[in-house]
């Protein structure tokens, strides 16, 4: 756990990086049914047009407030969503298209960590057969006596006792319960983990230990990762590069260093004026330029730019023309002030 | 110098009773001034709730019972007034403002009716009046439209809405105290922090008290005057909120303030996390509670359970090891 060690990870991917995931144009639309004869009526656009890659051995993380479509990328990056529109690649295959059966090879080699460590786990199950799961279903380690061994040493990995194993998950706390799906989702050794909010449910001080296991799981395993959370110091732990999404959009894409040195887009400055710094000296000195209204709804987003009503820069252009993601510097805004 | 608003004395709440009974509030003391902003810090199952709950008289009896102490609100003591007077106390002078806005709006009402209630009940004004009162008092926790809202059912708002409506409902009485358990830990950051500022500006208006219960050690940077912080059902340190940032003395405060990720640091700094789990309050370790956790513990911390000790005036703490007086 050297501070030094996480220091001189680099923050920018390097060119040669493989690309392992790539999204172009993703959209993810919920029809709406209403009317006398459940006729469509409408869509909520959930996600409208995201694009984003992932590189070999890096972190993602993918940062909005509750409806910004944040999980929903997450889910349709492992295709358990209807595609509407867009395009997943993933290691080279389109699965955009893919079938169930065409699929289940494919979720070997990128897994799920969910938010809910309660729900996420079967009450009846030991965490022996819940972290063995995977790789009965992928037909690994066939061997009982072997499957046993590989999933002590999973447990060992994230940190709880290989004695544990044959214990029921109501025997463990919040941030165990939380190891115990991490450990799941490594068993089969994938090449992607989606992380939907997995550090949320948790209590400040267990939060810390969890988010310290992914750190020391990324140096050690190189995996890549999507790590899907609405908070922004938590995500500046774990994360090489961050987008920010608003309504279906993603708004800003940037390493970490340049997001929280030189956020650009408004939208992502109001963000982290909102969260509030826990010391009350430099809390005291801080602009509290709070954003005024609340996200609209998904079925009806505002004309041109989303954030428009409620952005303090908001000029004529804002409401009638929808703002491109271009690059600017090192990072890529989506803002007619850039 | 005048007497506080609220002092809590050796508070204590109990759930069942015999082998299987726990502590959720053991021997809890603090005063809240008039005017002023006091948070309680904790981590789930540390007591903060249940502190609250405490002084409305909210804990569910049984199984929940305040088994000792003194709650001083205004010269009266708290938990030995019968029900029927503490209930002209409830939503009167002390308001609360719960976590779920959703599970506290009653869904089959309207919400000038909820919020026009408590004035009609507690100040005897016609419904007329107090629809017309709780119209002003939409507008002025910013609701727009607050006269054709009135007729509205919560489920027609916004998890930010329904806030400002229960603000607006513990504003209604113009209480001295207002209780506010998490109020914004369910929502959005951008209205979380709307929310907070409402609040301390209407309080600030109002000349309330405010005891805010969190969980987030920045909110209570920007929004306390002073902070209790709570583990195993105890408060361990109690301080201006500036003297407990810049001198955490608590070996559990410390740990907090080490473990969550802020803001302010430069980028790449590694948390360092409290190890072991938070206390089972039904099996508390013998001595201090924190003891197992503890990185700086000796052999009194295992065997005498640490009281609240001065290290000056204002700054309390419970921990054998820290300076004090």
């Amino acid at each position: 756990m050297s501070d030094a060690m996480t220091q001189e990870r680099p923050a920018e991917p390097k060119a040669t990086a493989n690309v392992i995931l790539d999204v172009e144009d993703l959209k993810i639309h919920f029809p709406v049914y209403g009317g006398l004869i459940q006729k469509q009526v409408g869509a909520v656009k959930a996600v409208d047009g995201v694009s984003f890659q992932v590189f070999e051995g890096e972190t993602l993380g993918l940062v909005g407030e509750s409806g910004c479509g944040k999980s929903t990328t997450g889910l349709a990056v492992l295709r358990m969503l209807p595609v509407t529109a867009g395009r997943i690649v993933f290691e080279g295959v389109n699965i955009t298209h893919h079938d169930q059966k065409q699929m289940r090879p494919i979720r070997r080699r990128m897994q799920m960590v969910y938010q809910d460590p309660f729900g996420s786990l079967d009450p009846r199950m030991t965490v022996g057969e819940i972290v063995g799961e995977p790789l009965v279903i992928h037909k690994l380690h066939g061997e009982k006596k072997e499957r046993r061994e590989r999933v002590m040493s999973l447990l060992e990995m994230v940190g709880l006792r290989h004695d544990m194993i044959d214990r029921y998950p109501h025997q463990f706390s919040g941030g165990q319960r939380q190891r115990i799906s991490i450990a799941r989702a490594l068993a089969v050794e994938p090449r992607l983990l989606i992380c939907d909010e997995p550090v949320s449910a948790l209590d400040v001080s267990i939060q810390a230990q969890v988010v310290n296991l992914f750190q020391e799981l990324q140096e050690r395993l190189g995996i890549s990762s999507i790590f899907v959370a609405h908070d922004l110091a938590v995500v500046r732990h774990v994360s090489q590069r961050i987008a920010v999404m608003y309504l279906g959009t993603i708004v800003e894409i940037s390493s970490r260093d340049e997001l929280y040195a030189n956020p650009k887009h408004p939208y992502t400055q109001a963000l982290m004026a909102a969260i509030p710094v826990a010391n009350p000296v430099i809390e005291a000195a801080r602009a509290h330029q709070i954003i005024t209204g609340e996200v609209p709804s998904a079925q009806r987003p505002p004309p041109g730019c989303r954030f428009h009503p409620r952005c303090v820069h908001a000029m004529p252009i804002c409401s009638e023309q929808t703002p491109e993601l271009k690059n600017h510097g090192s990072s890529k805004v989506a803002c007619h002030l850039f | 110098m005048t007497k506080p608003l609220l002092q809590v004395r050796n508070l204590t709440t109990r759930f069942g009773h015999g082998l299987g009974s726990v502590t959720a509030v053991n021997n809890v003391s603090f005063d809240v001034n008039a005017g002023e902003t006091v948070a309680i810090v904790g981590e789930s199952g540390s007591g903060k709730s249940i502190t609250a709950l405490s002084i409305l008289r909210l804990v569910p009896e049984p199984p929940g019972k305040i088994v000792g102490g003194e709650i001083l609100f205004d010269g009266l003591d708290l938990t030995k007034l019968p029900e029927e007077e503490m209930r002209a106390i409830r939503g009167n002078r002390i308001a609360m403002i719960f976590q779920e806005p959703m599970t506290s709006l009653n869904p089959s009402l309207t919400i000038g009716l909820q919020i026009a209630e408590p004035i009609n009940l507690h100040m005897k004004m016609p419904w007329q009046k107090a629809y017309d009162k709780a119209k002003q008092l939409l507008d002025r926790v910013r609701m727009p439209d607050a006269k054709s809202r009135l007729s509205s059912h919560p489920h027609q708002f916004s998890g930010g809405m329904r806030q400002r409506i229960m603000i607006a409902m513990a504003l209604a009485c113009q209480p001295k105290l207002i209780i506010a358990d998490e109020p914004t830990t369910a929502l959005d950051v951008t209205v979380q922090a709307q929310i907070l500022e409402l609040l301390k500006e209407l309080t600030r208006e109002t000349g309330s008290s405010l005891i805010l219960i969190t969980h987030d050690l920045g909110v209570v940077a920007r929004y306390a005057d002073r902070v209790c912080v709570m583990y195993g059902g105890k408060i361990i340190e109690t301080a201006s909120a500036h003297d407990l940032y810049a001198r955490p003395l608590h070996p559990y405060t410390r740990g907090l303030m080490a473990s969550i990720p802020r803001l302010d640091q430069p980028p790449g700094v590694r948390l360092v996390p409290i190890k072991g789990q938070p206390p089972n309050l039904a099996q508390l370790p013998p001595g201090c509670s924190f003891n197992p956790r503890c990185g700086e513990v000796i052999d009194r911390c295992r065997r005498d359970v640490p009281e609240l000790m001065h290290a000056d005036e204002k700054h309390l703490h419970a921990c054998w090891t820290s300076p004090h007086v």
